[in-house]
Parts: structure tokens; C-alpha cells; sequence
């Protein structure tokens, strides 16, 4: 019998760069949370003030890098919306923009995002310009495409540390799951003997890796 | 918590080199090599598409359980999104489902879809019987992908566990390896 090809999906291919990269949190944080997310989807929707929480609670444990994957043909504003963000983090006002796409998910056409630009301080002849010559249409693309080439398999799809999350988003699962590594890669760290005592949760944690 | 559980085994299914089907009353899914059947199914009310039109060219071939699964980005929508992809390749997407062909066209006009969905549905899954993806449990197919090539031989298969989208990433793998 000839054998099935096997896939492996799991991972990053495009790590995360602080220089490429919209992150929030520190460099250093032992823990790197990544999401492919589409700012129409009500899903990504619902996700937004859940990933807000955990960061609150994990502070400088955890840095915080968003990536576009809009769904356009069934989100039809998914991507002016990633371009907007992008032509607002060309001003250095991308998670303000992030945010408040989120926070306003049910009005994301154009003169929306205009609105939203002028609200946040933006230079919005800039903004304007940009988004009508598309200037950031590649940028999410290459978002786009890292995220299929990484196995992303719909919105929102998470990574943590690299590897993709593959269980429910709730905040008391994924908090959990992200403490469970943050554990895992404190007992690396002061000795191999804790990692051996850490027991069944520091396992469970192993197995959704 | 069923959903966590049917992740945790998907994961291990994908640990190993050759996916076991976990079907028992599946038959095998043809493998990398075979001759890929061919079959004429409808497209439409009045049209329908045969796997031969595609000689010369990498048809992907993906059979799904059903219709309107209630995600965003389910999988055929998130093929919809790549067709610029595989048309680089000059791959044909078809997607194939025991789903008649009014719900077909229902779902695909609700995604905007670009490419047929092919209705399996009389003789019900005869074609996923063929490629050995039909289950017979439950009266769906499988999640799975079929890549052939241009002369009509399979040159990469997957099954995904039921609940598991598999992405694209396979198929863009399997069209690269074409050459």
C-alpha cells in the first residue's frame, strides 16, 4: 500500500517579529500569543474582550500579535477593514484602530472607517489616500497566506508560543492553557527536578502541544 | 467538551505517518498512485461536470460532510479565498458532498462560492464509495482531500477527522510537489 502523505499544520511558519509584526507586551514575554482574525467575523468579535481579559490578568507574561485573515467573499468589508488597521499603524495608531473596529464591528464601510480615523486623531487626507490606492492590500495578504501556509483553518485561529491552539477560546480554557506554559517554561528554567514533580496538569499541558 | 475531546484524537491522528480512518465501515481512501475514477455528477439543476474534463490539468478534489457547517471561514469558504492560489497552479477545486443540488446552490450563493459543488446524491455517495471516503454510519463523506494530476493519477490524499478542517496548506504542498 502506498503511503497517506502526512500534513503538519501546527505550526508558525512566519515567527513573529517585533519589526513585521502589530504586538502588544513586551518582547521578552515568556509567552506569545498570535491570532489570525478578520475584524467582520462575529466570532473574532466575541474573542476580542475575552483576549483583553487574559492579557489584563497575564500583564507582562504575554505579548499579544494580531494578523489579518479576512474572509472577504463572506465579510464583504474584511478587507478595507485589515487595510484601515494597517494605514493606521503606518501612524502608529494600530491597536487604537483594532480596537475600535472590534468595538464597532457593525459599521465597518468606508466612510465608517474614514469616521473612525478622524476620531482616533488620525492625518485622515493620509488615511484616505492609502486606503483608496490600497497600499496595504499586500501586507494582508502576506498575513493571509502565513496564516494558510500555517495551517489556519478559519477565524479566529490562535497560536501560542508558535503552535497552533486547537481547543476552545473560552477565557477559562485559553487562560489556562497559557498558564499551564507559562508554568511549564518557569520549571524549565529553575530545574529539571520540578519539571519531573509538576504532575498531571503540567502533562495535560504537554499533550495539547 | 465533545468538541475538546474530538481535537485532542484528531491531534493524535495526525502524529501518525498513515491516518487510520476512523470510520470502521469505510473502506480504504485511495492513496498516492491510484488511478483517481472518474465520475459525472450534476453541478447544477441542468449541468453536470465529469473528472475527465480536467485532463491536463491538477483537479483538488474535496469532499466534505455537508453544507452550512456554522463557522466562519468553514472550509469551502476558506478555499473560496485561495482559488487565486490554486489558479497559479492551473488546478480545478471541486468540492463534493452527498448534499442535493439545491442545497448546493444555496450554500455556495450564501459564500459566494467560485467553484462547483457536486451533488453525490443519487446513487447517495457513490462516487465517495469509489475514492473509499463514503461513511457509511452516518450517510456522509468524509473530510477529505484528493490531489491528481493532469494524466488522472492521484498524487496526494488526506482525511481529516470529522470535526477538523484541515486548511490548505496540504493541498498547496501536494500542487507544489507537482512540478
Amino acid at each position: 500500500m502506498i503511503k497517506m502523505t502526512q500534513i503538519e499544520t501546527a505550526e508558525l511558519t512566519l515567527p513573529v517579529s517585533s519589526e513585521r509584526d502589530h504586538t502588544l507586551g513586551s518582547d521578552t514575554a515568556p509567552v506569545t500569543l498570535v491570532e489570525y482574525g478578520d475584524y467582520e467575523c462575529p466570532y473574532c468579535g466575541r474573542a476580542y474582550p475575552i483576549i483583553k481579559r487574559i492579557h489584563k490578568h497575564l500583564g507582562d507574561n504575554l505579548r499579544f500579535v494580531f494578523r489579518n485573515f479576512p474572509i472577504t467573499q463572506s465579510h464583504p468589508h474584511a478587507q478595507h477593514a485589515a487595510e484601515a488597521a494597517e494605514a493606521a499603524g503606518a501612524q502608529n495608531r494600530f491597536w487604537e484602530m483594532h480596537d475600535h473596529l472590534y468595538e464597532h464591528q457593525q459599521n465597518l464601510d468606508d466612510d465608517n472607517l474614514m469616521q473612525y480615523a478622524s476620531v482616533l486623531g488620525m492625518d485622515t487626507a493620509r488615511f484616505g489616500d492609502e486606503l483608496a490606492r490600497h497600499v496595504y492590500a499586500d501586507r494582508v495578504r502576506e498575513d493571509f497566506m502565513s496564516g494558510i501556509r500555517s495551517g489556519v483553518n478559519g477565524t479566529p485561529t490562535f497560536y501560542i508560543n508558535e503552535i497552533r491552539y486547537d481547543y476552545s477560546w473560552d477565557e477559562k480554557t485559553l487562560l489556562t492553557a497559557i498558564e499551564q506554559i507559562l508554568e511549564d517554561s518557569s520549571n524549565h528554567q529553575s530545574s529539571k527536578k520540578k519539571r519531573a514533580t509538576a504532575g498531571a496538569r503540567r502533562k495535560m499541558g504537554k499533550s495539547r502541544l | 467538551m465533545n468538541k475538546n475531546k474530538e481535537t485532542k484524537r484528531s491531534r493524535s491522528q495526525k502524529s501518525v505517518a498513515q491516518p487510520e480512518i476512523s470510520s470502521p465501515s469505510s473502506s480504504s481512501p485511495l492513496s498516492a498512485g491510484a488511478p483517481a475514477p472518474d465520475f459525472t455528477l450534476r453541478s447544477t439543476p441542468d449541468q453536470n461536470v465529469s473528472l475527465r474534463e480536467f485532463r491536463n490539468r491538477p483537479v483538488i478534489l474535496a469532499f466534505y460532510p455537508a453544507d452550512f457547517s456554522p463557522v466562519c471561514g468553514d472550509e469551502m469558504a476558506l478555499y473560496n479565498e485561495i482559488l487565486p492560489e490554486f489558479s497559479r497552479f492551473n488546478a480545478q477545486l471541486l468540492g463534493v458532498s452527498v448534499d442535493n443540488i439545491w442545497s448546493h446552490l444555496a450554500f455556495s450563493r450564501d459564500r459566494k462560492l467560485g467553484f462547483p459543488l457536486l451533488s453525490d446524491f443519487n446513487p447517495k455517495g457513490a462516487v465517495a464509495r469509489e475514492y473509499g471516503v463514503y461513511r457509511q454510519e452516518d450517510g456522509m463523506t468524509e473530510r477529505a482531500l484528493f490531489v491528481i494530476d493532469g494524466k488522472g493519477i492521484i498524487r496526494w490524499s488526506y482525511v481529516s477527522p470529522m470535526g477538523v478542517n484541515p486548511g490548505a496548506n496540504g493541498i498547496l504542498g501536494a500542487l507544489e510537489s507537482l512540478g
